[in-house]
């Protein structure tokens, strides 16, 4: 008969009761969100003010304060997808590796050398003598070592061949993969540091397939100011200077890049390609004046840099040395004694901001490689305050007519669905509150849409019951009938729509995931809403009055 | 007796499969009308398709199209499209357009440099004007965006039909995915038909479609096979429209529930999804019609086994889930 055990009861009401409370924070959205930025920006700085104080205190920390995040499209912001450019990381290895073999080459193998010109991923090395092949060949063999992976056991980290008297170096395949990787995991990282050094919410910076990092802060202005904070290079090396020229144009030389200066008009540097030092072995970085009270930045070394640093002033004093900052010299003062100690300032023609920016930069260290932008998207905060209007009224007035037309078909029965609809519209906001998950435009078209779809479970079943109850077994048999043959087709339909949902959200981005997801949730909270919480209604109002006729 | 609103009498007799000639017939007809249409008008697919950018103008002063056409085309841009947006929901000095640039030569996203340019421009001729979004997508993500959705339209569809299979019999299985190709080629049909904006919350909406699609067909072949099994020396046809008449009112009224809360957001939602929800308004139309006219046909012509109840594999259909209780 028509029975639910207790335990059932009290699982079914509670998990209705966690619903409405963790539902109930979305409700006071601007207060739990000042409150939830507060306790974050307390926690992070270990201080607070009394205006954090105040925002702490406005929601009390027992109740949940987990809300929906606001997808960009409804909160405003930037989003970005950057592919990072690995290629880059092989080029900085080879030239890198060409001093040393270059020196190996000739004391070991006594072979005249210079490099050619061939892809930027190789290094291309022709040697005078093609009878002393076989021991350069062998002397070059003598830098790569073996790559652990766990598919590339075995293999070396480079690749040599041989083309008539030349020999090409590049990474083997492993080395390659593992060189990506690693380039990969700090690229996010810096990317992920200088968003936060920012200061904005909950930005999102994952990882995407390959090459590619996504990268979406809400609140920005704009993609513009976002690539900016990333800064799509900020390399700082040190290098030695060639000489000066007033020409663009004029031919580096192999090894040899000529840059413009960042301060002179028409000045150019051709500089050593291989750098001194690079902005990696920074330490530490920061705004400071120079002896003449101009803006500059202090730097410091790590120990390796500090020598490399020294060294060279040492052996250079007299000449000039340049300060790189993003393909552009900053500045290029002239070597008066031996640097020791490995710090220094940088000066140039900066304001007091650009000298913090740049501290910042320097400190949060230089980006591996170069990041090429293949998606922007901006979305102003106004248009998306619209978006959160016209989705409001669009799901209030699309619930009140279900709830109307429900009521007007099945009368109390339609009560008690939209009692459930009701619940099921909590519960889903409270489940999204607690995963995290981020509420988009199509997202709020999910809901809206769940509404609608919501109450089929609930009509397949009432339907049946008006069907069984023709047969005339009596009102608490058809209730029990209406239940057990319409799960079938409940379990069958939904199913089928949780495929699609879930294909959608693996297969998706961005807002058509925050979609799929909340079209998932809102299937699973309303197939739970018909088949156990208006069941538990019906059945409590059933044994209450116990109708001899029942009017569906 | 208490009033009830009755939007199908209580009994129906409809013989739906009369006109199968015809009903069907017309699908076919239209599925191949639509196909045709979309391959020689093409779909005026967005940037998440094609690359390219577009920009989103708001402002106090009426748009005027020419003069905006005017300030642009010193940039040099290519083809530059720009389209008035009209909403109800907007306030009345609220002007809105859409300004649409193809992708550049040789650039993947389009450069901050060439976005202020434009803004400037526009600024000149109307102070007034903001830039309340500006979207920007590169050749090379575009061509995987079109295949990712090509991807996962194929995969649900094929998903959903190895979940029909294995919960009914193969027949059922031809008729759902016959239905479905349906559906998804009017949708599209109509977006060429009308040159709608077709970008990737297009695809979203087509799969919501399916999805929608499959639930209304799986609930008329959950109680035709139960039938199958009740009436085992009824002609088919006979079960099929009996079917189809007893789950006539629940088809009318979840769809009306869904058409309801879905014209709610076409009128209210702002017109930012308003090509996605005219989509799935769209969808459960043809959706709804698709699962009574198109699958049933196709169960019909196909024909199924008789023999339900002899074997249980698995238990008799119609109940399988019965012993879920609450």
């Amino acid at each position: 008969m028509l029975q639910i055990p207790l335990w059932k009861r009290i699982v079914i009401l509670g998990l209705c009761a966690l619903g409405l409370i963790g539902a109930a924070p979305n409700l006071f959205y601007d207060r739990v969100e000042r409150h939830n930025d507060a306790v974050a920006a307390v926690e992070r700085t270990g201080v607070e003010t009394a205006e954090q104080t105040a925002a702490i205190a406005d929601w009390p920390s027992w109740l949940p304060s987990a809300i929906v995040n606001l997808g960009l499209d409804l909160r405003g912001g930037a989003h970005l997808l950057a592919e990072v450019q690995v290629e880059d990381v092989y080029k900085q290895r080879m030239d890198a590796m060409w001093p040393e073999v270059r020196r190996a080459l000739v004391s070991e193998a006594k072979v005249a050398v210079r490099r050619i010109k061939g892809a930027d991923s190789e290094l291309r090395v022709e040697i005078d003598k093609p009878e002393a092949m076989e021991k350069a060949v062998e002397v070059v063999r003598g830098f790569a070592s073996p790559v652990v992976t766990l598919t590339g056991v075995g293999q070396n980290d480079l690749d040599i061949r041989t083309e008539g008297n030349q020999i090409i170096v590049t990474l083997s395949e492993a080395e390659q993969v593992a060189t990506d990787d690693r380039t990969m995991q700090q690229s996010l990282e810096i990317v992920r540091r200088r968003v936060d050094a920012a200061g904005t919410r909950e930005p999102t910076i994952q990882r995407q397939g390959q090459d590619r990092i996504l990268i979406e802060v809400p609140g920005i202005g704009s993609a513009a100011e976002l690539k900016e904070l990333i800064g799509t290079t900020a390399q700082l090396t040190f290098n030695q200077v060639i000489r000066r020229t007033s020409n663009p144009e004029e031919p580096a030389g192999i090894g040899n890049v000529n840059y413009p200066s960042a301060e002179e008009e028409g000045a150019y540097y051709i500089l050593d390609e291989l750098p001194v030092v690079t902005g990696e072995e920074l330490v530490d970085a920061r705004p400071d004046f120079d002896q003449n009270g101009r803006p500059a930045v202090a730097f410091r070394f790590n120990t390796s840099g500090a020598r490399k640093f020294g060294d060279y002033t040492a052996e250079h004093v007299g000449e000039l040395f340049a300060i790189v900052l993003d393909g552009k010299v900053i500045s290029a003062p002239q070597i008066r004694t031996h640097i020791g100690g490995g710090s220094g300032i940088i000066t140039g023609t900066f304001t007091p901001e650009e000298t913090n920016n740049l501290a910042v930069l320097l400190r949060a260290g230089a980006l591996p490689a170069k990041m090429e932008f293949l998606e922007e998207r901006t979305v102003g905060p106004e248009l998306g305050q619209d978006s959160i209007d016209a989705g409001r009224v669009a799901a209030i007035v699309g619930t009140v007519a279900v709830v109307v037309l429900m009521i007007a078909s099945y009368g109390l029965f339609g009560v008690f669905a939209s009692v459930a609809l009701g619940l099921n519209l909590s519960m889903l906001f409270a489940i999204l509150s607690a995963m995290g998950a981020t509420l988009t435009l199509p997202g709020i078209a999910g809901i809206v849409l769940t509404v609608g779809m919501a109450v089929d479970a609930n009509v397949l079943v009432f339907e049946r019951i008006k069907e069984e109850l023709k047969t005339a077994r009596g009102p608490a048999r058809a209730i029990e009938l209406g239940y057990e043959k319409a799960m079938s087709a409940i379990i069958d339909a939904n199913l089928t729509t949780v495929i699609a949902a879930l294909i959608l959200f693996f297969l998706g981005s961005g807002p058509v995931k925050g979609f799929a997801v909340t079209l998932m949730i809102g299937l699973i909270t309303s197939v739970f809403t018909a088949i156990f919480v208006t069941r538990l209604f019906v059945v409590t109002w059933f044994a209450r009055k116990r109708p001899k006729t029942l009017i569906v | 007796m208490a009033f009830r609103l009755r939007l199908v009498p209580e009994k129906t007799n409809i013989d739906f499969f009369r006109w199968a000639p015809v009903t069907f017939g017309g699908s076919v007809a239209l599925v191949v009308a639509a196909i045709v249409l979309t391959f020689f008008m093409g779909l005026n697919f967005g940037i998440d398709f094609r690359g390219g950018t577009t920009i989103r103008t708001d402002s106090t002063q009426a748009v005027d199209v020419g003069a905006y056409r005017q300030a642009l085309s010193p940039l040099n841009l290519g083809d530059v499209t720009i389209t008035e947006v009209f909403d109800p929901t907007f306030r009345d000095d609220q002007h809105v357009a859409q300004i649409r640039i193809q992708a550049q030569e040789g650039d993947e996203a389009i450069t901050p440099d060439t976005i202020a340019a434009v803004e400037a421009a526009l600024q000149t001729i109307d102070p007034a004007i903001t830039f309340p979004s500006v979207e920007s997508v590169g050749p090379k993500v575009s061509g995987e965006l079109i295949k990712t959705a090509i991807y996962s339209v194929l995969t649900a569809t094929v998903a959903i039909c190895a979940y029909i299979w294995l919960r009914f019999e193969w027949q059922f299985s031809v008729g759902a995915v016959v239905a479905l190709v349906h559906d998804i080629a009017l949708t599209v049909g109509i977006f060429s038909l009308f040159q709608l904006k077709f970008d990737l919350t297009i695809i979203a909406a087509l799969l919501t479609i399916l999805g929608y699609s499959i639930n209304d067909t799986v609930v008329v072949f959950d109680r035709l096979r139960e039938n199958l099994i009740k009436f085992k020396s009824m002609p088919l046809r006979d079960v099929c429209n009996l079917s189809v008449n007893e789950t006539l009112s629940r088809t009318v009224l979840t769809s009306g529930t869904t058409l309801i809360a879905l014209i709610a957001l076409l009128v209210f939602g702002g017109d930012v999804i308003r090509g996605f929800v005219f989509a799935m308004t769209w969808g459960v139309i043809v959706g709804t019609y698709s699962s009574v006219y198109v699958a049933k046909n196709v169960v019909l012509m196909l024909g199924v086994k008789r023999d339900w109840g002899k074997k249980p594999e698995g238990g008799p259909g119609g109940t399988q889930f019965a012993d879920i209780d609450a």
